[in-house]
């Protein structure tokens, strides 16, 4: 990418984070575009909230740094990243540009990865492993490919050891250890620390805390949104529903109806 | 034209093709055209079974020496791409290593990504792909825009695996470039955290336990019933994201897809994430306090109770048959 990463004695870490719509409310489909509606209010993906949470520690154990934030929305909402500067993050950079909307994932990883770069570039980038509402779980991996970045995806421990990355990397049927040079990128799993709850003070201070606001053209990536997207839906239908089975009330011998039941298909 | 050279990435385990893998080719006969399997790392123990459910032609890295796939196989199959062999599709299993490799090759070939499939069809040049959303209540088809190769991912058991009943298949060398700057990731030790009796996903019975547990401790209710029947234990995402049980035992979108003759669900709501991971076993029972929970939904039986009256219950009336 022609680009030059600064090393500064301290550490820098950038976190990916995205605002998504409230998963405690039912989804929607746009009927005119067939996309997720994400026009109402966002907030900050829980899985993204990992993610903070251990860029807030390896700055610590580094004895000093940075975290900052990028994200990218097709509206200048913020919330969603004010929860994360109040977790303690320094800064933040919002792409947001009407022109995002129905952006596919690799379209994503671009603007993002130009967002990293206008930030300075990082000694880690850091992202959740999938959003909690679109699940494509690209958009890292597609991202080191373009910051010409190692990566390690699923990690559930990350440590740093000078410029050496050690990570426990969760996999099919447990977990490797894997090391990797720095600079990187890596995906974190949810439920990896205890993502803090933000205190008063830092919701007070999240307020004062620079976050700039840039367009996708002004980050040089174009085209964006549906212009820029390698595909369209073609259709959305309802699956065929399971037949509707019996349900009871438990009255403290219903135990006797699933012995009942699996006998009848012959298990027991 | 047409939709006429279509790779599978394919994977080893055990000495064998995994059961993904199978799958992909067999679906990938039946879309037409000839079909090629690109394997990351060595492929001399399982030409003969690839190249039996359907791959003409295997090319293979070679040891990848613990590199992490991603961008070692990505730039694999970029350099044969270069080469002149260029894929109108490409078919990845939806795991680790399929997604990190189709990500790397989507930024290598600008082409996007389609992920968490469960059907494909070919019309001409137009290839469209199907995945379930808002917990497999929705279906929703895309198609592919622009130039080929077209890269998707589909969720395991989307397709039958099915013996084509052809010979091994050729395998060529398809050596893994400098990766550059994007090298370096390379795994140091492998952990096996698998409990004993039949694998998760291959279990005839599977007992989950989710939140409703309240708390670790109680998973044990889960474990015995599984032993009882069987069966393999399993999760939601919620009490794996909670330390209660290993990331391996997780049923879900991210987890592990089942798809047992009988799927016991005790104390799980049934959030999309894990519906659309267990949504295709046969017989469905439910227990859950919540009369709303959405798993009702697709109960065969379900019990609105608490699983620490119900499960204690069961376990002791199942014991006393022996």
């Amino acid at each position: 990418m022609g680009y030059r990463w600064v090393r500064m004695s301290s550490m820098k870490v950038i976190v990916c984070v995205k605002q998504i719509p409230d998963p405690a409310l039912p989804g929607e489909l746009d009927s005119s575009t067939n996309t997720l509606k994400r026009d109402g209010k966002l907030i900050l993906d829980e899985s993204d909230s990992y993610g903070v949470e251990m860029a807030l520690q390896l700055v610590d154990a580094a004895g000093g740094g940075e975290v900052a934030l990028v994200s990218m929305a097709p509206n200048d909402e913020m919330s969603g990243m004010r929860t994360a500067l109040a977790m303690g993050a320094a800064q933040g950079l919002l792409v947001s540009d009407s022109a995002l909307a129905g952006s596919d994932a690799l379209t994503t990883a671009k603007v993002l990865a130009a967002a990293v770069q206008r930030l300075g570039g990082a000694d880690l980038v850091l992202a959740g492993t999938e959003s909690s509402d679109g699940y494509t779980g690209t958009v890292p991996e597609q991202m080191a490919e373009v910051l010409g970045l190692p990566s390690v995806t699923f990690a559930k421990k990350v440590t740093v050891d000078g410029s050496t990355l050690k990570v426990d990397r969760q996999t099919e049927s447990g977990f490797d250890e894997v090391t990797c040079p720095l600079p990187a990128l890596v995906s974190v799993t949810a439920g990896v620390v205890e993502p803090r709850y933000p205190s008063f003070k830092g919701i007070m201070a999240a307020k004062s805390k620079p976050v700039e606001t840039v367009t996708a053209a002004d980050l040089g990536v174009t085209p964006v949104g549906w212009e820029g997207s390698g595909q369209a839906v073609a259709a959305v239908e309802q699956a065929p529903a399971r037949e509707a089975g019996t349900i009871i009330e438990d009255d403290g011998e219903s135990f006797g109806k699933i012995v009942e039941y699996l006998e009848t298909i012959k298990v027991i | 034209m047409g939709i006429s050279n279509i790779w599978v990435f394919s994977q080893e385990s055990n000495g064998t093709a995994t059961s993904g893998t199978l799958e992909l080719l067999s679906q990938a006969r039946s879309l037409g055209g000839t079909v090629t399997a690109f394997v990351g790392g060595d492929a001399t123990s399982i030409a003969g079974i690839l190249g039996e459910y359907g791959a003409s032609k295997v090319y293979a890295t070679g040891d990848l020496a613990g590199a992490l796939p991603g961008a070692a196989v990505a730039s694999a199959m970029k350099a044969v791409i270069d080469g002149g062999d260029s894929p109108d599709l490409i078919l990845f299993p939806q795991n680790y290593e399929g997604r990190d490799v189709m990500s790397r090759l989507s930024v290598k070939v600008d082409r996007t990504v389609l992920t968490n499939n469960v059907a494909v069809a070919v019309d001409g040049d137009t290839v469209t792909v199907t995945t379930p959303v808002f917990g497999g209540n929705t279906l929703v088809s895309t198609s592919f825009s622009g130039s080929a190769p077209y890269l998707a991912a589909f969720r395991p058991k989307s397709f039958a695996a099915e013996s084509a009943g052809g010979g091994a298949a050729e395998v060529i060398a398809a050596p893994v470039p400098d990766l550059g700057s994007t090298g370096g990731a390379t795994v140091t030790a492998v952990h096996v955290e698998e409990s004993t009796g039949p694998k998760l996903d291959e279990a005839d019975i599977v007992v989950s336990g989710g939140r409703g547990l309240g708390e670790a401790d109680k998973f044990s209710m889960v474990d015995d019933l599984a032993k009882l029947l069987k069966g393999a234990a399993g999760a939601s995402r919620a009490i794996v994201d909670a330390g209660w049980v290993p990331y391996s035992m997780q049923v879900g979108q991210t987890g592990k897809v089942v798809k047992p003759n009988v799927y016991i669900a005790a104390g799980i709501s049934g959030a999309t994430q894990h519906m659309v991971g267990m949504k295709g076993a046969k017989n469905i029972i439910a227990i859950n306090k919540d009369a709303e929970a959405p798993i009702f939904g697709v109960a065969d039986l379900g019990i609105i109770g608490d699983v620490h009256k119900v499960l204690p219950k069961l376990i002791e009336a199942l014991q006393s048959r022996g």
